[in-house]
């Protein structure tokens, strides 16, 4: 049996096994704390920082910290919150989402934090890069204009040998999302359905099934993101 | 006390978000009972008259006569808001930038498909018709914009409710559902 400990998120008590990731024990006691690149039960990245939280007075990735005893976890704070605010900011400005384009819009989960933290307007300039796009196999898009750099499908989007149909190339400004093309060739539905839902943006979409929910069907056209796990306690 | 003077302009956009203006209903009639309008494609009022409270411009800018009406607006109004996402982030005509621009005009006027018959190759290029920017520029990277209304269009409540909060001095509540970027 691990070591129960005890430790607070706002304030609020919590009580874990020693060793679970802070990201997760939030979420199964109704504390959201969004999340990008992160996928439960796969090696988390850390890439994408939008789970920030400040713990004990330093700001942690909940994503990448195991819990420990007396831990004091500052989220819901408007400290936190804006730099929350001021990633997703970021993160749309840095590539270009367009979104009353993309086949994503409405399931979107950048979107969707965009909709929570009522972004009207990111503070930074936008860059505008150009970026292409890959469309030479037969099941998915890969739009790199939109990939923020998750590495979700480098992680999970695995063929039956185990290789990634995904990875990334280049460093720093000049990092960009590849697709192995060779690989993809024969990429099943199922890999394709598993990339295109585990994507938090439209950067991978399926072919040939564009824009399948009406507008006002869609994920987070009523609810913000983050609703399931808030409403676990009610 | 005379009632505010509001301004509406269209730059690089499709004049959805002055549709979605128009889609506040039988909302209309009260909003002429609290606004007056002057330079705007709803009253054609071409050149202000007088100085205006409310500036609100849909479209990006994607030309010098775009810029030379958005400086207008900012000078003549006390409050400028930017309306949808091509005033906010470029929108769709912004799709070109990153593209060079001699690059989008041979597309656009050598190599698409729905050309025929240029076989001069030419480029339009007389003094009346406005430059061309490198790439399509959000407004408030030109001028100070003091709000903003996103949404593809912007949703006709949140138009309502920001106007109207803005002209009465309310506090502006802004419903989960009425902040859409598409």
């Amino acid at each position: 049996m691990s070591e129960k400990i005890k430790f607070t998120i706002d304030g609020k008590e919590i009580e874990a096994e020693k060793g679970q990731l802070l990201v997760e024990v939030a979420a199964e006691n109704g504390i959201y704390i969004p999340v990008l690149c992160h996928w439960k039960g796969v090696h988390p990245a850390g890439s994408c920082r939008i789970c920030t939280v400040k713990i004990n007075g330093r700001f942690m990735a909940s994503c990448t910290t195991p819990v420990d005893a007396n831990m004091v976890v500052e989220s819901n704070t408007p400290e936190i919150q804006d730099l929350r605010k001021a990633i997703i900011e970021m993160l749309f400005v840095e590539g270009n989402h367009f979104c009353p384009s993309c086949e994503k819009s409405g399931d979107c989960d950048l979107q969707g934090l965009g909709y929570r933290y009522q972004m009207m307007v990111p503070r930074f300039p936008y860059a505008f890069e150009r970026r292409e796009l890959e469309a030479s196999t037969p099941k998915i898009f890969l739009e790199k204009n939109r990939c923020i750099f998750c590495k979700r499908c480098v992680r999970m989007i695995k063929d039956e040998e185990g290789r990634s149909y995904f990875a990334f190339k280049g460093r720093g400004k000049h990092l960009e999302i590849n697709l192995d093309t060779k690989l993809a060739e024969h990429m099943s539905e199922e890999n394709a359905r598993l990339a295109m839902k585990i994507c938090p943006v439209g950067a991978i979409l399926r072919k040939e099934v564009g824009f399948e929910t009406p507008i006002g069907k869609r994920k987070y056209d009523h609810v913000p993101i983050g609703s399931e796990i808030e409403n676990l306690q009610n | 006390m005379s009632k505010p003077i509001v301004a509406t302009a269209s730059l690089a956009g499709c004049f959805g978000c002055h549709m979605s203006v128009l889609d506040i209903d039988d909302r209309i009639l009260q909003l002429i009972e609290l606004v007056d309008f002057n330079k705007s494609p709803i009253t054609d009022i071409k050149t202000f008259t007088q100085p205006c409270d409310i500036g609100i411009i849909e479209g990006g800018c994607c030309n010098s006569e775009n810029i030379e009406v958005l400086k207008d607006f900012r000078k003549n109004c006390k409050i400028l808001i930017s309306l949808g996402e091509c005033a906010i982030m470029g929108g769709l005509p912004a799709m070109r930038n990153g593209i060079p621009v001699r690059e989008c005009l041979e597309e656009a006027y050598f190599g698409g498909v729905t050309v025929r018959d240029n076989t001069e190759r030419i480029i339009p290029n007389d003094e009346e018709l406005p430059i061309i920017l490198d790439k399509v520029y959000p407004l408030h990277e030109i001028v100070k914009i003091d709000y903003f209304l996103p949404g593809c269009p912007p949703r006709a409540d949140l138009i309502w409710e920001a106007v109207v909060a803005l002209v009465t001095g309310n506090e502006l509540k802004i419903p989960y559902e009425l902040i859409k970027f598409d």
